[in-house]
């Protein structure tokens, strides 16, 4: 397990040097090579669980599976390349004047905490850490959104901390429920029960269905919040919009698929436990809910990056509404949407970082002209929404497939509303982008310098998903399936 | 059941589970600061004592431990926390009005209500001597979030926040005498950098809106008219 040690410890260490030396110019290079020992060391792990299966590490700490792992190794990956993007970016701020030295280091030092607190999160084997990592996900990210000080940032993360607080403690609640229903079960001894693997290896079946119902609607509750379920989700438009870019790009990226998949996890219990669909139709109603609406909601914007996070949630509520479905199929969708939807929303907030940059506002109205401007960001940026739209070649496109095919399957009615989403969120998504890269430069407007390589990676990464899914990441993928819903893709 | 049937120290829980609940009443409807972060304090330290007669009835030795970080956390240095920032930020003598504190009172009765209902398969399953108290843990809970959500300055929001953790904490320890030592002490260490960053949070907004009215917190909203960013984007101009 000295992999995982690796992977858990890069992020943490980085943190605390970057702490004391985090304002220096060579900081954004520690903080890129921390990011890449970091991703080296999950993808090592990462093929290693995938030789030899599940991982439980001494002192029962850390579990390590399919399904988890492959988060591990895109949480890393992300992570690594959005620090490639952070470095110039975050120069050119404080080349602004809009952040200081002192800022700069807590800026640094959060960033390595939050990856720290997310791996954490996410290959935790004890439900109470895992909370704790994902209420620090919180702690850690709520100072960068409003690391501008602007009225605005601290309205923002005024929300992001006290709705995500709020919500996050019924999380809580909803796991001392859990850890109850396993205390008490019919004849089963006592200690250990908050572990994940004695939870759902040996007492599952036996946890009494009122109580385990009754734990998963505040886990819901909870973990919704920080998915950002509609109608949970007022703090993420906010949170992900003020903060710099970076922190957009992470937090759509990451974040909601740790709290998604700490959802998922509790729902792999709760149906071992109550033999009827309850998790799931709570799921793919508040998924269903949050696709459409969100969808809605893109028409309206004014601020590019609260569009993109609109479209973050739209695209959460897909996926929650495809794991409620359950089956294999829609499993393995839904997995291989989360992992497309990191990719290229990523990727979509590095380009609005340089495009906002680039026009010095965030307002949709007066981006013009980004072709024109500079090709690059112009392009990336309509490249990146096309993906993200669901478009054919991209990889979206296929996660998005599957999981219309799973709802043909076992919902046929629900493909009406779905299509209907899917339609609403490319229309609301394009009526922005259109003069937004095409029309006509402002007087004036002048290039920034813009490192596109996490931009292109990403996006390389997710037209390659969607030509041919190589064999070792489709048999990842089932792997994870079999685990979640029990039941093989073939 | 009878009460009196039960041993000295089960009943000794009731009661000081019931003072925990009063406390809670006393915050939703107390309109100053300073008083309201004493009764903070106190509440802490009623379940600090309730931890302690858990600990005795159950014999659970690490309840001793939790009940003790209760005490350094809940009654000593997050009330003192706030009460420095309320001197610091010469809040500590201002009210805040209330609407209607009858109705919010009332509605604080219904969740205490709704808690007992919805603790109920909880009760049957369980056979721990505390278990009359799940309900009131679960209220305690609830009443919290009813402080949040009814009440505009941050820093009764925070106490809300706070007392809603109480709850938790509480319903861990009648429900099953704890959470396991490890994820307590996780989730006192998050607690605490909370109630840090609150802190922190109390000069930005100060320093931005003069006031620590949230309500004054309205300028980023989903309205076509209101172009809430125009002032900002002009000011992001290099």
């Amino acid at each position: 397990m000295i992999l995982l040690e690796i992977t858990l410890l890069a992020p943490l260490v980085g943190g605390l040097l970057l702490a004391f030396i985090g304002h220096r110019a060579t900081a954004g290079w520690l903080n890129v090579a921390t990011g890449a020992v970091t991703f080296v060391a999950s993808l090592a792990l990462a093929l290693d669980v995938f030789d030899h299966g599940a991982r439980l590490s001494a002192g029962k700490m850390f579990y390590i599976d399919a399904f988890n792992v492959y988060l591990v190794a895109l949480t890393a990956f992300v992570g690594m390349t959005t620090s490639i993007f952070s470095r110039p970016y975050m120069r050119h701020e404080v080349e602004r004047g809009r952040v200081t030295d002192r800022r700069m280091r807590l800026y640094h030092s959060m960033y390595q905490g939050f990856l720290f607190s997310m791996l954490l999160a996410l290959s935790t084997n004890n439900l109470g850490i895992m909370w704790v990592a994902m209420e620090s996900a919180t702690l850690t990210t709520v100072l960068l959104v409003s690391l501008y000080r602007t009225p605005e940032s601290i309205e923002a993360a005024w929300k992001y901390f006290v709705l995500c607080g709020v919500g996050i403690a019924q999380a809580l609640f909803g796991t001392v429920l859990i850890y109850f229903a396993a205390e008490n079960r019919p004849g089963g001894e006592r200690g250990d029960t908050l572990l994940w693997t004695v939870l759902h290896d040996t007492t599952a079946g036996g946890l009494d269905p009122a109580v385990v119902s009754l734990a998963f609607v505040f886990l819901l509750v909870g973990y919704g919040t920080k998915v950002g379920l509609v109608p949970l989700h007022n703090w993420l438009p906010d949170a992900h919009s003020e903060g710099p870019t970076p922190m957009s790009a992470v937090l759509s990226g990451l974040l909601l698929n740790v709290a998604l998949y700490a959802l998922v996890r509790f729902k792999m219990l709760v149906d071992a436990s109550l033999h009827m669909e309850l998790a799931g139709h709570l799921m793919m109603g508040f998924g269903l809910l949050s696709f459409v609406v969100a969808g809605l909601f893109l028409h309206r914007q004014h601020d590019i990056k609260r569009m993109y996070s609109y479209s973050s949630i739209e695209h959460m509520g897909l996926m929650t509404f495809a794991f409620g479905i359950g089956g294999p199929l829609a499993t393995f969708g839904a997995l291989l949407h989360m992992t497309m939807n990191s990719l290229t929303k990523s990727a979509i907030f590095v380009t609005v970082g340089y495009a906002s940059q680039l026009a010095g506002t965030q307002r949709i109205d007066r981006i013009r002209g980004l072709i024109r401007t500079q090709p690059g960001i112009g392009w990336g940026l309509l490249i990146g929404t096309v993906a993200i739209a669901g478009f054919p070649p991209f990889g979206v496109f296929i996660s998005e497939f599957l999981l219309l095919m799973a709802t043909m399957k076992s919902w046929p009615w629900l493909t009406i509303p779905l299509l209907f989403g899917f339609g609403v969120a490319f229309a609301g998504l394009f009526r922005h982008l259109q003069p937004m890269v095409f029309g006509e430069p402002p007087a004036g407007q002048k290039p920034v310098q813009a490192n596109m390589l996490p931009v292109v990676v990403h996006l390389a990464l997710v037209l390659w998903l969607g030509l041919s899914i190589p064999d070792f990441l489709s048999g990842w993928f089932e792997q994870a399936t079999l685990l979640i819903s029990g039941a093989s893709l073939r | 059941m009878e009460l009196t049937s039960l041993g000295l120290y089960s009943q000794a829980i009731i009661v000081f589970a019931a003072l925990v609940l009063f406390t809670s009443f006393v915050m939703l409807a107390q309109p100053r600061i300073q008083p309201l972060i004493y009764t903070f304090a106190w509440q802490g330290l009623l379940l600090a004592v309730v931890t302690v007669l858990v600990a005795l009835v159950s014999k659970h030795p690490h309840l001793y431990i939790s009940a003790a970080l209760t005490v350094v956390l809940k009654v000593g240095l997050i009330p003192w926390l706030l009460y420095r920032l309320s001197v610091r930020l010469n809040m500590n003598y201002e009210t805040e009005s209330i609407t209607n504190p009858s109705i919010l009172l009332l509605g604080g009765a219904g969740l205490v209500v709704f808690s007992y209902f919805i603790a109920l398969p909880i009760v049957h399953l369980s056979g721990l001597a505390t278990r009359n108290t799940i309900a009131v843990s679960i209220a305690v809970e609830l009443l919290g979030m009813l402080i949040m959500i009814a009440r505009k300055t941050a820093m009764a929001q925070v106490i809300g926040f706070m007392s809603m953790e109480n709850g938790l904490f509480f319903a861990a320890v009648v429900s099953t005498y704890g959470m396991p030592l490890i994820v307590e002490l996780g989730v006192a260490f998050d607690v605490m950098v909370a109630s840090i960053l609150f802190g922190v949070f109390f000069f930005h907004l100060r320093d931005s809106f003069d006031s620590l009215d949230v309500s004054h917190l309205n300028r980023l909203s989903e309205t076509d008219e209101a172009m809430p960013l125009a002032g900002a984007a002009e000011a992001e101009q290099p």
